[in-house]
């Protein structure tokens, strides 16, 4: 019977790393603006030509990343 | 690049404005104006037309924007400062407000501009709160450069005084979301290991349950001591102040709730009230965030820092350099341009200048002035550059010394908070009393249940759902009314609403639409070719009313030429047009010694003569908003109505057909005259609904119980209010008093319900036996049931009144 305890001790410690993924979501601003994410989402590089990508490769690798 | 000179129907690729007065192509797409097509170029060499695939003609008009050197004081690193956020050797942050964040291709561009320029290393949009925040390298680019390129793209940042106050970062709302992330955690556990209690599993081993109840505590610590901290303090607040508030008996719910629990596990009695008291927690902070719903958009406590530009130049030894608007001291020579503002007080040093009075006053049409006149802070500059010689300082000006009144630093008091407040005093008494009562009746028999009869009484009896009567109510109300273009500060202007006895309308503006006017004439008929000829005189002045008169006449001005041309300032125009002596201005100019001057005191008009002879004059007035006289006849009955206007008299007529007799006029007030008419009101005992729109109401709406300011677009500023309102809301306006009272009676039907649940409650406990089920099954329920009545009787409610 004594297995049950470790279940909910493990299932409480799962429970509270979700807590704490939240409690991070809220302190870095995350539901600050909860519209302008909504529509970044949706945009994408297709449409640049070749010649660009390869001048702007540099910066965009490094720059696109979300933070 | 081609130029044709008119076309049918053909948009522009760039903003989406029609083609016809100015037709541009290039790259095989239309363009209404040079503006716009230099942005697509811009945007074309760097590859960013992505811009025009997102949304459909996405731009920004651009006509007639010029900036030649608007931004060069941001070259001064005094001014600069007080602009960024931080600023170091290669990095500085800022972040502007740009009202013309309109759609996705907006943050597109904006946030994909470090391909456009080097320098830029990151930008984020807030697309609400239409912020643009950007970090930067101020050796490769300046900030003036920024905001330049910024500008030439249609996204022009609002720099104004504003900037110079630092804002504080808001943090009140990301605590509240994190404490019902923590009372939702600890609610969903402290339940679900409460789950064999519910059952009553006989088998269950002891020392599990016995874990199952440490574990519940230890989950429902930082709900008692994290989550409630707010209540507990406005609560012990109350009790100093010497009276009670809804949060002190939700406070001593809480309190009571923990330590009988405590003791009930710790003592092996029982499994105790863990869960109930984690859900009442969890549904009070959604209840609380439900109400502190705000428009994060708009901005309800604007004052004249806002409307005020951030500096101006000063003239040192022939040379303007741009200084702080607040270094600026008397004596100083300030130079202000065309649709500036001018910040202080001063002297006209240059011969003639043309100033908007209508922030300061009301009045719609614009004044001429001469050297040395004395011009009041507020006023705009239309026309060419002027000079001008401080008198005051900023903060002395006639304008901006009604923000030194004290209604600006006295809070309005929050007459809802009173009403609940007032219930709930009464409730904490008769809570105690009953406590009381039952421990006596029970004390005699046994001291065990009477201590269990008083603390469930406490328990049951603490007003959850009292508490959630009014958020939810009040909330769904403010979103029904922002649904309809009437955005409130908070939920306490609902309540307030339901208390206005008077109604205070600004006239220019407000009842009357703002840049439009009608022109009217009166006289003889005239021809046709007399009319082109007459436009062809006005448009060659620039004063305000010649180019009204201007407009007005819808022909064309082609092959009409004219002579002798002269613009006498402050009195007309004259010239010779195909041979006919024209003249258009005041009655004085005409020099008509046996013609006879109509008495009546009358709107601005302008006397027009031919060849000596007057051949009548054009009246501009003031045109009313559409739908005022419907809000007029359906509020007559229950308001009284004032109407405060810096114009003068002119309009008496027409305003007396409209709001009858019974109202009161008061004609050439100032902003303080205004604010000190709301302020005489009140000491009768009326209760001030202000209706108005300009910074010259601002006093009067701070002044006022509840202060409305109407805007056309709620993109512009409005002066720091409790609502705000679009102009064809107004013929709402009966609509919405009358559910601010509907809303008020479903706030007491949701209490009367909250009061059975406490009834039947109260009663359970009385008898000694409320067992911990019966807590977790009554508690929620109430407060559910009071949420749902609230919420979906108020959308019912506007459904019905056709508000959604």
């Amino acid at each position: 019977m004594s297995v049950i305890i470790i279940l909910i001790i493990i299932s409480v410690i799962v429970a509270l790393f979700f807590l704490g993924v939240f409690i991070w979501a809220v302190k870095t601003g995350q539901f600050d603006d909860t519209v302008s994410p909504a529509i970044r989402i949706l945009f994408d590089d297709k449409k640049q030509s070749k010649s660009s990508e390869e001048n702007k490769k540099g910066d965009n690798t490094e720059r696109s990343e979300e933070d | 690049m081609a130029k044709k000179a008119s076309s049918e129907n053909i948009t522009c690729y760039h903003c989406g404005d029609d083609c016809d007065r100015e037709h541009v192509i290039f790259d095989g797409k239309d363009f209404c104006c040079n503006g716009c097509k230099t942005v697509y170029e811009i945007l074309n060499q760097s590859d960013l037309c992505t811009y025009y695939d997102l949304d459909e003609n996405p731009g920004i008009s651009l006509k007639s924007k010029k900036f030649d050197d608007k931004y060069a004081f941001l070259d001064n690193d005094e001014i600069a400062r007080l602009v960024l956020d931080f600023m170091d050797h290669d990095i500085a942050k800022a972040t502007f407000y740009i009202p013309a964040i309109h759609c996705s291709s907006c943050i597109w561009l904006l946030e994909n501009l470090y391909k456009l320029t080097k320098g830029v290393n990151h930008s984020r949009v807030n697309f609400v709160k239409k912020e643009f925040s950007v970090d930067f390298n101020p050796e490769e680019i300046s900030l003036r450069e920024l905001v330049e390129l910024l500008a030439t793209l249609g996204y022009e940042p609002n720099i104004s005084l504003d900037n110079s106050t630092k804002k504080i970062v808001q943090t009140i709302n990301r605590s509240l979301y994190l404490k019902i992330g923590v009372a939702a955690f600890a609610f969903g556990n402290i339940m679900l290991l409460s789950f064999p209690e519910y059952f009553g599993f006989e088998g269950l081993e002891l020392n599990i349950q016995r874990f199952l109840s440490y574990l519940n505590i230890l989950l429902s610590l930082p709900v008692v001591f994290y989550c409630s901290s707010d209540y507990f303090k406005s609560a012990y607040n109350s009790i100093r102040q010497g009276h009670s508030n809804i949060d002190v008996p939700i406070s001593l719910g809480i309190i009571v709730l923990f330590v009988r629990s405590l003791y009930e596990i710790l003592s092996m009695s029982g499994p105790g009230y863990l869960d109930s008291l984690a859900g009442l927690l969890f549904f009070l902070l959604v209840g609380r965030w439900f109400q502190n719903y705000t428009y994060q958009g708009l901005s309800f406590d604007r004052d004249y820092k806002s409307y005020f530009p951030l500096a101006i130049f000063k003239k040192v030894q022939d040379t303007y350099t741009s200084i702080p608007v607040g270094d600026v001291v008397k004596g100083d020579v300030i130079r202000v341009r065309n649709q500036e503002i001018i910040p202080v007080d001063s002297i006209l040093e240059s011969e003639q200048a043309n100033i908007d009075y209508s922030f300061v006053t009301g009045e719609s049409n614009p004044v001429s002035k001469r050297k040395g006149e004395y011009i009041y802070a507020g006023g705009r500059q239309l026309g060419g550059s002027v000079e001008l010689q401080v008198v005051k300082s900023v903060s002395q000006s006639y304008l901006t010394q009604l923000w030194n009144n004290d209604a600006f630093t006295k809070e309005k008091d929050d007459r809802f908070t009173v009403l609940i407040n007032r219930i709930s005093k009464y409730f904490t008494m008769s809570v105690l009393i009953l406590a009381l009562a039952g421990f006596i009746f029970w004390m005699d028999k046994d001291l065990q249940t009477a201590l269990n009869a008083v603390t469930a009484v406490l328990i049951i009896a603490c007003p959850c759902a009292l508490a959630l009567s009014a958020p939810f109510t009040l909330g769904s109300a403010m979103r029904i009314f922002g649904n309809n273009k009437f955005f409130i500060k908070n939920v306490n202007v609902i309540e307030r609403l339901l208390n206005v006895t008077h109604i205070v309308f600004d006239k220019t503006g407000t009842i009357t639409y703002n840049r439009e006017s009608v022109v009217n004439f009166e006289g003889e008929v005239i021809g046709t070719e007399d009319l082109r000829k007459i436009k062809t005189l006005a448009m060659n002045s620039t004063h305000p009313l010649s180019r009204l008169l201007a407009e007005s006449i819808d022909e064309s001005t082609d092959n009409i030429s004219m002579e002798k041309f002269e613009e006498i300032i402050g009195s007309g125009l004259a010239a010779v047009i195909g041979g006919d002596n024209f003249k258009l201005g005041s009655w004085e100019f005409m020099k008509l010694p046996d013609a006879k001057k109509s008495t009546a005191i009358d709107a601005a008009q302008i006397y027009i003569s031919k060849n000596t002879k007057l051949l009548g004059r054009f009246k501009i007035e003031n045109k009313y908003r559409d739908g005022i006289s419907q809000v007029v006849a359906q509020l007559k009955s229950r308001y009284k109505f004032s109407i405060l206007t810096g114009d003068n008299k002119a309009e008496e007529q027409r305003l007396l057909e409209l709001f009858g007799s019974s109202a009161t006029y008061k004609f050439e007030q100032t902003p303080q005259a205004k604010l000190d008419y709301i302020r005489s009101l009140q000491q009768q005992n009326e209760n001030v609904l202000m209706i108005g729109d300009g910074l010259n109401d601002a006093g009067a709406l701070r002044q006022s119980d509840v202060g409305i300011s109407v805007t056309d677009d709620t993109t512009n500023f409005t002066p720091a209010s409790d609502a705000i309102m679009t102009s064809d809301a107004i013929a709402l306006l009966p609509h919405f008093l009358k559910f601010a009272q509907t809303s008020h009676r479903i706030v007491v039907a949701a209490f009367i319900i909250s009061f059975m649940y406490n009834i039947v409650g109260i009663s359970i406990a009385l008898t000694g036996q409320l067992t911990p089920l019966i807590a977790a099954i009554i508690m929620p329920l109430s407060s559910i049931s009071v949420v749902v009545f609230a919420t979906t009787v108020t959308n019912f409610m506007g459904r019905i009144k056709k508000f959604i």
